[in-house]
């Protein structure tokens, strides 16, 4: 692991991300296929369509076919990268997941976009507070919550080397920068994004941006907040996550997910096991359903902007 | 001479389910003997294949969509010589090799994990494309049951199968006429499969599921079918090959006590004679 800082902003649509990224993959390796539902259009993969239309299938508006096919090309020696909104690369095929997926040993890897806010126009049919809770429950499921443009491309560029099957998922839209590309991350490991002393947030996606403007806000009332970049929601540091808890006034979890089953769950599931920690404050959807908004608009209305943040952790010091 | 060679294993695979599912005392007779004379005919003649070498890469893909009919495939996989016979008795046991469904980390010669329903259409489907994508030979099987087609990604499968126009790839449905529940015509009506597959842009037929002759011949032509993948219906009987079972309403999965027992029993000596007096 090598964390460098990223030192300025130039943030990236991650959908371009995934395509660019994807791209190299595809030139390095051979046996790697992108796969679609019909939303080439929303991912911007197009390009990647063109440039590689042997090894580039739309699978049509068929996700369980998709899972399955992709599923049953990995058992001929293919790495499928497939790619739909969160929701339906999940809550729609999560036996397909199961089955044809982890239980039998295959090499599929899917980006999920667009998770939990992220729907926004699409509202809450598309939403998906969901998925972690559901693909954490799958054993030998890698599942990977990157925080921006150069932890995403890292993600994808591991999941095309490691043999077994990956759910990746992101926003569409540009994350701020937080690493330097010469960054290098690990699987099973969380990053100390800013280290503090009263309060750590574990944090994961784009949230662990939305911790800094808390740090920045509870650091005039002389507070000092850490936060750790737990983007391998699975497998998951859990000796970090014990470690930076020790002689904390508070412990916070933020993600852009359900209250259950998410990155939240999986600290207080670590936590309780230690026991006699500091108290857990959990920023995450409480278990209700979303709707049709701006970003800004249900990131204030779901709970997770850092005002919400603030006045939930205050509300427990 | 090859359909005398096809009978005999066909026999050969209904004897080793049979003795399986006795020593089990339960399992999936109705759906396992429907499809013997298919799995005689793929395993016996048809499939490119190295039973020694069970990870070939250049071997013919087998999907058994239907997955509870995993003890016929295992009875074939045994007498083809991908592991030992006696692992046969051990279906269901605890630890086995064997479980009730397919599973291809645990099976030599299992191509492919299934029992929830449908999914093997379409992992059927991905073999197929990768293989035509790479211009590699390798031909993919899967059989289907007619039941299983009240799953709707079979019908996802199927679509991209012919949009895809995977010639490579052989599905079967065998027409059996009964689910869990009862007859698939009261539980779900199936109507025409043949006509539904060929509206679906399928080299459809549909042939006796029973003659080995006929699969082999159908199969054979189905090598010169150009831009289409083949469906192949075949007209089947649930407990196929065993008046008593074939008449047996409840037999999709039947408990061997009674005259159950017997019946299971009576077959084992029937098939064992009819081996013997093949082979005088």
């Amino acid at each position: 692991m090598n964390i460098v800082k990223a030192t300025a902003q130039n943030p990236k649509e991650l959908r371009a991300v995934y395509t660019e990224t994807l791209f190299g993959i595809m030139e390095k390796h051979p046996q790697v296929v992108a796969m679609d539902a019909d939303l080439v259009g929303a991912s911007g993969a197009g390009k990647l369509f063109k440039a590689f239309p042997n090894r580039c299938l739309d699978m049509g508006i068929a996700e369980a076919n998709m899972y399955g096919a992709a599923a049953g090309m990995s058992l001929t020696g293919k790495v499928p990268f497939l790619h739909t909104f969160a929701p339906f690369a999940t809550r729609r095929v999560f036996d397909q997941m199961y089955m044809s997926g982890v239980y039998q040993n295959s090499n599929v890897k899917v980006y999920g976009s667009d998770p939990g806010f992220w729907a926004i126009h699409n509202g809450g049919t598309h939403t998906s507070m969901e998925d972690l809770a559901m693909t954490r429950a799958l054993p030998t499921m890698t599942v990977l919550a990157p925080s921006d443009a150069t932890q995403f491309a890292w993600c994808l560029r591991k999941a095309a080397e490691t043999y077994g099957s990956f759910y990746i998922r992101a926003g569409r839209k540009a994350f701020l920068d937080l690493y330097d590309p010469s960054s290098e991350f690990e699987l099973g490991k969380g990053i100390i994004v800013e280290e503090g002393t009263d309060i750590v947030i574990f944090a994961i996606g784009e949230m662990v941006s939305e911790s800094l403007k808390v740090k920045a806000e509870l650091a005039k009332e002389n507070l000092s907040v850490g936060i750790v970049d737990l983007f391998s929601v699975k497998p998951l540091d859990e000796e970090l996550v014990r470690q930076v808890s020790k002689g904390k006034r508070l412990i916070v979890t933020a993600e852009n997910h359900s209250k259950i089953g998410g990155i939240g769950s999986a600290v207080a599931e670590v936590l309780a096991e230690v026991g006699n920690t500091a108290p857990l404050v959990r920023i995450a959807v409480n278990d209700r359903f979303s709707e049709v908004g701006t970003a800004d608009y249900l990131m204030a209305t779901l709970k997770l902007n850092a005002s919400s943040m603030i006045e939930a952790i205050k509300a427990k010091l | 001479m090859t359909t005398t060679k096809l009978k005999r294993f066909s026999t050969e695979i209904r004897l080793e389910t049979s003795k399986m599912l006795l020593k089990r005392g339960f399992g999936h007779l109705g759906g396992a003997f429907s499809i013997v004379e298919t799995l005689s005919v793929l395993y016996g003649e048809v499939m490119n294949i190295d039973p020694s070498h069970p990870a070939w890469d250049q071997r013919d893909r087998f999907v058994l969509s239907k997955g509870h009919a995993g003890p016929a495939l295992y009875a074939t996989l045994a007498l083809k010589g991908y592991f030992p016979k006696e692992w046969l008795s051990t279906l269901n046991d605890n630890a086995t090799h064997l479980p009730s469904h397919p599973d291809r980390v645990r099976t030599p010669g299992v191509d492919a994990t299934t029992g929830s329903l449908g999914q093997g259409t379409s992992l059927a489907v991905g073999m197929a494309q990768s293989f035509k994508m790479d211009n590699k030979p390798n031909r993919v099987y899967c059989i289907v049951g007619d039941g299983e087609l009240n799953e709707g990604q079979v019908w996802e499968a199927f679509q991209y199968a012919a949009h895809a126009k995977l010639t490579n790839l052989v599905f079967f449905i065998d027409e059996n006429h009964k689910q869990l529940d009862g007859y698939t015509k009261d539980i779900m009506n199936p109507f025409d499969i043949r006509l539904k597959l060929e509206a679906f842009g399928f080299n459809a037929v549909r042939i006796p599921g029973n003659d080995e002759d006929l699969i082999l011949k159908t199969l054979v032509e189905a090598r010169n079918v150009e831009d289409k993948p083949t469906a192949i219906v075949l007209d089947t009987i649930k407990g196929q090959g065993v008046t008593y079972f074939e008449q047996l309403f409840d037999n999709h999965h039947i408990r061997f006590t009674g005259e159950g027992e017997a019946a299971l029993k009576d077959a084992i000596a029937e098939f064992e004679k009819q081996l013997t007096e093949v082979d005088a």
